[in-house]
């Protein structure tokens, strides 16, 4: 069992937990993930790791409650337990020494941004980043970005906070406006990081994604999780999450991912909806 | 006492196709006392033993076949389980056709004795009644670790708990038994069973640590540096293998893996009162022909689907899996497509509609020794399915490779190891099972996991204090 030690709202539909999981904690990187099963009879849903501390020997996460598993999962209280919590899952990201990057976080993808552009300031990178959301609620973890970001830029799509407007639109301004980046690490909903490449293909601008799909184990035994990268089959568990956003084929994801929308009431994914 | 000299085995009860299609309980329900004796004095006895030596665990046959026709069942078990840690589940699962009833003496003219029902028998009776007591065990405190809670891994375990070591397994999932629990279905070995027999094997007090995958929780080098002396890796070839053809990430293609983990370990089957779903159309093609091939079509069946097809490119005789399992898919009304080889799958507005496949005839022998299947020219035709499961096996997971230096591993992906002691390229650590052999089967797995622990106790023995 895997004792929660704390839990907190982010916002009516995001909550973070901290939960005590040393063998996690202690190898976890930026762009791993877990999947964890609140009780014996559960379910075993993918999500990703916001931050972790080898020290303390634990993991914290960031989840919508969109489905069963997380509505559960949002039932427990701290000092409780969950019956599974098991990773780090999936390749860490690479992180390169670049000048200038910049994070794009649509929805809950903001927390898997987190740790990967905390540690890109780490290693003295100059890190810039656009959040976005449908509305104001829905931007999360903006205090812990502000402690290292250069710049912050919000974007709502009612405008409630921020920009009006998409992710892609502020994007555009900013590289149209003569800054340069080295690389894009775009982390939301898989129609974002759609059209987050669409955009800097044309700028030629590398730009890497997190893909977080269907997954039942995350070792590579299912096989559920398969998406077409650059033309070849790929297990978004085992070989990725992240891939090269200008390879990764989005129409044949999003079709996947809907595989079993009609049982959408027991959502065994956890897609990274804004 | 003159031996029964019927030439056919006592048959085993069976639950009826018509009705078994409908559940997921077990097909074979097993001999009664009375039926066991009767199989059992089928056995002649024979001096040299040539069952013993189709068994890759060395299970003495004719002994504990003699002690079920005296009626001495308790006896037997013990006798039994001094070589098979698991046989309720050897019993269910082994291909006895190939190993020891291949080599039966009895088998020349009619049946062989039907020793694999009767180590089922024994096992069964045994766990009814099976008491707690612990054997008295001195430990010796050298500590050896086991990646992988599957059929080598707790073989392996259990030999060395038996020998004073302290044993921790470190399995993946939430569940111990790897592809007992997630692989086979529950009609044909069910999971109540399966966790007891595992619990009995590892009473000598392994430990078990859940939700550790090694390579990414922990590495073998910090295993060693924990103060592990040795580490078994079964990690079994759990990575599928799709057709790599054109339509196979269509929704509705599923690896046999995902579709088998879904419904076992995850009871699919028992949606939505069990939060895993598992989509599946009326019609179900499943490709290949080995058992787990053959435990998809038939789960599929029992989902509901009205036509199962199996597609295999070579012919019936080639078919891998075992006969019991091809016979009783044929009678829960399996359609098989022999030579007949998928080359796209085809669907509409991203869901699977079809497939198209080509006809294949056998040509010459390759190198397994089978006739090659050669595509049919102009053989091409779609068959309507919504589902297709891809059972063409597996390879081995990369994740132990990648993170352990000095481990050789084949092109495959295999582990390299020296057969007799399964010791690989790097020093104390050994391996077994399918992540060297490549997909085979539970009890050639439980045969390596056997010799591993033999060598691995040669290796540590004078490290035990005195």
């Amino acid at each position: 069992m895997y004792e929660i030690l704390s839990k907190k709202k982010l916002n009516n539909n995001v909550e973070e937990m901290v939960i005590r999981a040393p063998y996690v904690a202690r190898r976890c990187e930026p762009g791993q993930f877990v999947i964890l099963r609140v009780d014996d009879e559960g379910e075993r849903i993918p999500l990703t790791i916001a931050e972790y501390d080898a020290a303390q020997g634990t993991v914290s996460i960031i989840y919508q409650v969109v489905g069963f598993s997380t509505r559960k999962l949002s039932e427990k209280k701290a000092g409780e337990s969950i019956a599974d919590f098991v990773g780090p899952l999936g390749r860490p990201t690479q992180l390169h020494a670049h000048k200038r990057v910049i994070g794009i976080g649509g929805g809950v993808g903001a927390a898997p941004l987190y740790p990967q552009l905390r540690k890109l300031n780490d290693m003295g990178v100059a890190v810039d980043l656009i959040l976005g959301a449908r509305n104001k609620d829905l931007i999360i973890l903006e205090d812990k970005f502000r402690a290292f970001c250069k710049n912050i830029y919000i974007t709502t799509d009612d405008g409630s906070y921020g920009t009006k407007g998409l992710v892609t639109d502020k994007l555009k301004e900013l590289v149209e406006a003569g800054n340069r980046y080295d690389e894009v690490i775009a982390i939301g909903p898989v129609i974002m990081m759609k059209f987050v490449s669409l955009l800097t293909r044309k700028y030629n601008l590398k730009t890497s994604v997190s893909l977080n799909p269907v997954m039942i184990d995350g070792t590579g035994m299912c096989g559920g999780c398969r998406v077409t990268v650059g033309g070849e089959t790929k297990f978004a568990c085992v070989d990725g999450p992240d891939f090269d956003g200008h390879l990764v084929d989005y129409d044949e994801l999003m079709r996947r991912q809907g595989m079993y929308k009609t049982e959408e009431a027991h959502a065994c994914k956890i897609g990274l909806k804004g | 006492m003159a031996p029964n000299m019927s030439p056919r085995k006592v048959p085993i009860p069976e639950q009826k196709p018509e009705e078994r299609v409908k559940n997921f309980n077990e097909v074979a329900l097993g001999y009664t006392p009375e039926q066991a004796k009767e199989e059992a004095t089928r056995c002649l006895q024979c001096k040299h033993r040539p069952c013993v030596a189709g068994c890759p665990v060395n299970v003495l046959i004719p002994e504990f076949i003699k002690k079920v026709s005296e009626g001495d069942f308790d006896e037997a078990y013990r006798v039994l389980t001094t070589e098979n840690s698991l046989p309720a589940i050897c019993g269910r699962v082994c291909p006895q056709e190939t190993q020891c009833e291949a080599l039966c003496v009895r088998g020349k003219k009619g049946e062989p004795v039907g020793i694999g029902r009767l180590e089922r028998f024994v096992a069964d009776y045994a766990m009814e009644k099976r008491s707690g007591e612990v054997p008295a065990i001195e430990k010796n405190g050298i500590r050896v670790a086991i990646a992988g809670g599957g059929p080598a891994g707790l073989t392996c375990a259990g030999e060395l708990a038996r020998l004073g070591y302290d044993v921790t397994i470190f399995e993946a999932l939430h569940a111990l038994g790897g592809v007992l629990m997630y692989g086979i279905p529950e009609f044909r070995l069910p999971k109540k069973l399966v966790e007891k027999e595992i619990a009995g094997a590892l009473k000598l007090g392994v430990k078990i640590e859940k939700n550790v995958i090694i390579g990414k929780s922990i590495t073998i080098d910090e295993l060693f540096g924990d103060g592990f002396k040795a580490v078994f890796v079964g990690c079994g070839a759990g990575l599928p293998s799709f057709m790599k053809i054109e339509g196979e990430n269509l929704n509705g293609v599923y690896s046999a893996n995902e579709f088998l983990t879904r419904v076992n370990l995850m009871k699919a089957y028992d949606f939505p009162r069990s939060p895993t779903p598992v989509r599946m159309g009326k019609r179900v093609a499943v490709i290949g022909g080995g058992n787990v091939a053959m435990d998809a079509a038939r789960t599929a069946k029992r989902l509901g689907a009205d036509e199962v097809y199996i597609v295999y490119r070579r012919s019936e005789k080639e078919l891998p899996a075992r006969l019991e399992e091809i016979h009783h898919a044929k009678e829960e009304g399996i359609v098989f497509r022999l030579l007949t080889n998928p080359v796209k799958i085809v669907g509409k507005d991203g869901w699977v509609t079809g497939m198209e496949c080509v006809e294949m005839e056998l040509g010459e022998p390759d190198e397994s020794g089978r006739r090659r299947p050669v595509v049919k020219k102009e053989s091409n035709f779609v068959f309507p399915v919504e589902t297709v499961i891809v059972a063409i096996g597996g390879t081995p997971n990369p994740l132990i490779r990648q993170t352990t230096p000095g481990l050789e591993v084949q092109k495959w992906g295999g582990i390299v190891v020296d057969e007799a002691t399964m010791k690989t390229s790097k020093e104390n650590v050994y391996a077994g099972g399918d992540i060297v052999t490549g997909a085979a089967t539970v009890i050639l797995a439980m045969g390596a996991g056997k010799k591993a622990a033999k060598a691995i106790h040669e290796a540590l023995q004078n490290k035990i204090p005195a």
